[in-house]
């Protein structure tokens, strides 16, 4: 079971840079970015991830001493959640800014900057 | 002023300042008269260098300690989240406060019709810098990477209404946020394996487990996302491109520390995580590779290009390469050598940039060619590009001359020596050949038909700035005199060279870290690296600085010979070709970089 969410993890980073490298539009483009991104959480919670164990909010119906799942990479994953955000929000907005300037969100008819 | 602060708030005060600073502008920004919003901004860089002087004086040679919140790691609680500022980060910090403060003196009321957003961007990116190279958590690395990163895109396409500038922004966000991801993955791998993110926890915790696959994978995940901000060939695409479009002033901070700062964080996790663990043959290996890769790719596109902040852009490329050399040395001399070098070209670097920038707003223009001979009245202007130009050859006594010296003494090997006098005299070369065709008409007058279609000439770009008063604004002259002096002060200073190799010596030093961080102790430190002009390097900085001038005149009236026209003009157009400007073929360099790296590490 954890070996498969370890696979998808990967699979989901692979697929997403995958993505960017074939994509034909940018909107495409910044959503493959973010699917890379979803792998990275993926990854995080695996490696927290405990058989029979619990969310780790201890209280009444948690006493201390219960198993649970590791707190630390929930929060990593968080963070890492908000930096998507943001992250994905500059990238399409400057997505938007090439669409008006360009013409085009082709990235093969983008050919101001090369050489 | 120490006495009032305490020590230890320092670290965090450097990261909070400019935070604070860019909240207040973004906040009240767009009621207050532009001067006062240019004002805070430079009261607030300001404000930090004192604070990074102060913090560079507290940590003699060692390093200062910040858990957050006190959450000390003791007997039953592993939690805590730690800055360990050694004088290298302090030292980096300080640069950073500088170059930000000389980029906002130099835009000083411009970009005022944008309620302080450039302003408040500039603060947010040398917040993430600085926590950056304070940091001594490995997440905490990858969300300061992002930080700057995120204010580092939007500085990018800052310039929305121009076409190249979004694209520019666009191809740096996708590239660097990929890179940053593989980072995240290498960093949760390590997490999975030793269960800790502190990098003075990792480090205890990994000399007692060793080398295996899996430590070997996070290692080079994590490397990819630093050597990806670093620009190394082959993850440098985005760095030309995010460099041509940017407005000059980002361009000193871009060139001058953010690109450096990826090499910074190789070294910083190989040095404390790492060290012991990866093979010293491997690690020398791959930084060698990579090193003479990346300079070498970077003097070749350097030299063919025209627009003038893309030449600029490429010559940074072939210094990364260098200071990749230094590391590769795995010495405390070679770190000693690269973070001279560091200062000393990120001021004259600047330096270029802001001169560039200048052109750009009298001329509205940054195509060498087309630029011939117009900015003949600015004979001041045209004499500090020259001065910068040699001084990015190496001319003694500037700082840049200092610090390939000691790289070359680390390196220790003939070609190698060879190797950077080449690069420094073709990038020192291809700016000299700028200076002398714009400011002072020198060489060929072009033929106007070699406007190619297929090249960037850089000719039709939109000022930065608005448009020219008669008088050159003393904050201009201001921010360019600030750098040449200090990139000049990097190499004479009397002090500057002893205190960096005292923390060179404190940076190499794992054990001396591990043990600061993790129980306050402060072990005896280490014999510095010998740090001083030697013969050898003013010689070799002056034989750099000549073949520069020779590579300038060549450029100036050479003809390539017609036997040589056709074999060199392939390889030349193909490796063009290669920067298609196309983000998918970019991330798809990024992969095989990846995997280079590991094969590097590997065989």
């Amino acid at each position: 079971m954890t070996v498969f969410a370890y696979g998808v993890a990967a699979w989901l980073v692979l697929i997403g840079i995958f993505g960017v490298v074939r994509s034909h539009n940018l909107i495409h483009t910044v959503i493959c970015v973010s699917i890379a991104q979803s792998g990275t959480y993926v990854l995080l919670l695996t490696i927290g991830y405990q058989r029979g164990a619990v969310a780790p909010i201890f209280g009444s119906s948690t006493p201390k001493g219960t198993p649970v799942v590791d707190p630390v990479v929930q929060a990593m994953t968080l963070t890492d959640i908000v930096v998507s955000a943001t992250v994905t929000a500059l990238l399409l907005a400057l997505v938007i800014q090439v669409a008006k300037r360009h013409g085009t969100i082709e990235p093969d008819e983008l050919r101001t900057l090369r050489g | 002023m120490a006495g009032i602060i305490a020590v230890q708030a320092l670290p965090t005060l450097l990261i909070a300042v400019p935070v604070a600073g860019a909240s207040v502008l973004l906040a009240v920004g767009r009621f207050l008269p532009h001067r006062l919003v240019d004002g805070l901004a430079v009261a607030t860089t300001a404000v930090n260098i004192v604070l990074a002087v102060l913090l560079w004086q507290a940590t003699g040679n060692g390093q200062v300690v910040t858990w957050a919140g006190g959450w000390q790691p003791r007997p039953h609680l592993v939690v805590g989240i730690v800055l360990v500022a050694d004088r290298t980060g302090t030292g980096l910090a300080l640069l950073i406060a500088v170059l930000a403060g000389c980029a906002l003196l130099f835009s000083w009321r411009y970009f005022n019709s944008v309620h302080a957003h450039y302003q408040a961007l500039v603060l947010l990116f040398s917040a993430g810098m600085t926590g950056f190279v304070l940091t001594g958590d490995l997440f905490d690395m990858f969300v300061f990477f992002e930080l700057m990163g995120a204010a580092g895109y939007a500085l990018a396409g800052f310039k929305i209404e121009e076409a190249e500038s979004v694209q520019g922004g666009l191809t740096f966000g996708v590239l660097n946020s990929l890179g940053a991801y593989l980072c995240l993955s290498g960093i949760g791998l390590l997490y999975a394996r030793t269960g800790a993110l502190g990098l003075p926890q990792l480090s205890t915790a990994l000399s007692g487990h060793g080398m295996d696959p899996l430590v070997l994978a996070a290692f080079v995940l994590i490397c990819t996302g630093w050597l990806v901000k670093a620009a190394a060939v082959p993850f440098h695409f985005w760095l030309a491109d995010a460099h041509a479009v940017a407005p000059s002033p980002v361009c000193v901070l871009f060139s001058g520390v953010m690109a450096p700062l990826g090499v910074y964080g190789v070294a910083r996790v190989y040095w404390v995580v790492f060290h012991g663990v990866v093979p010293d043959a491997a690690m020398h290996r791959a930084m060698l590779v990579l090193g003479v890769v990346t300079a070498a790719l970077g003097a070749v596109m350097c030299l063919t290009q025209r627009h003038i902040k893309r030449l600029l852009a490429y010559s940074t490329i072939a210094h990364i390469g260098l200071f990749l050399l230094g590391i590769a040395a795995l010495n405390a001399l070679g770190v000693a050598g690269t973070s001279v070098y560091l200062a000393g070209h990120a001021a004259v670097k600047g330096a270029l940039f802001l001169l560039t920038g200048l052109l750009l707003s009298r001329y509205g223009s940054v195509d060498e060619l087309g630029l011939y001979g117009r900015a003949r009245q600015h004979r001041v202007a045209g004499c500090a590009f020259v001065l910068a130009a040699l001084a990015l050859a190496g001319l003694p006594p500037f700082g840049t001359g200092l610090g390939k010296g000691l790289i070359d003494d680390a390196g220790g090997s003939p070609l190698l020596t060879a190797l950077s006098v080449a690069v420094s005299a073709l990038t020192g070369g291809a700016a000299l050949r700028v200076a002398l065709r714009v400011y002072f008409g020198l060489g060929r007058r072009p033929h106007p038909d070699t406007t190619a279609a297929e090249e960037i000439t850089g000719q039709d770009e939109q000022p930065d700035l608005r448009p020219p008063h008669d008088r050159t604004p003393i904050s201009m002259i201001a921010a360019i005199a600030i750098l040449l002096a200090g990139g000049l002060a990097t190499g004479l200073a009397p002090g500057f060279a002893t205190a960096i190799g005292r923390a060179a010596a404190t940076f190499v030093d794992q054990h001396g870290y591990v043990a600061r961080a993790l129980s306050a102790e402060r072990l005896p430190s280490q014999v510095p690296p010998p740090v001083a002009w030697t013969t050898s390097g003013v010689l070799l900085g002056l034989l750099a600085t000549a073949l520069a001038i020779g590579v300038a005149v060549a450029g100036l009236y050479g003809r390539v010979p017609g036997w040589l026209r056709a074999p060199i003009k392939r390889p030349l157009s193909g490796l063009h070709e290669l920067h298609s400007g196309h983000v998918g073929d970019y991330a798809a360099w990024l992969v095989l970089g990846s995997a280079a790296l590991a094969g590097l590490l590997i065989v």
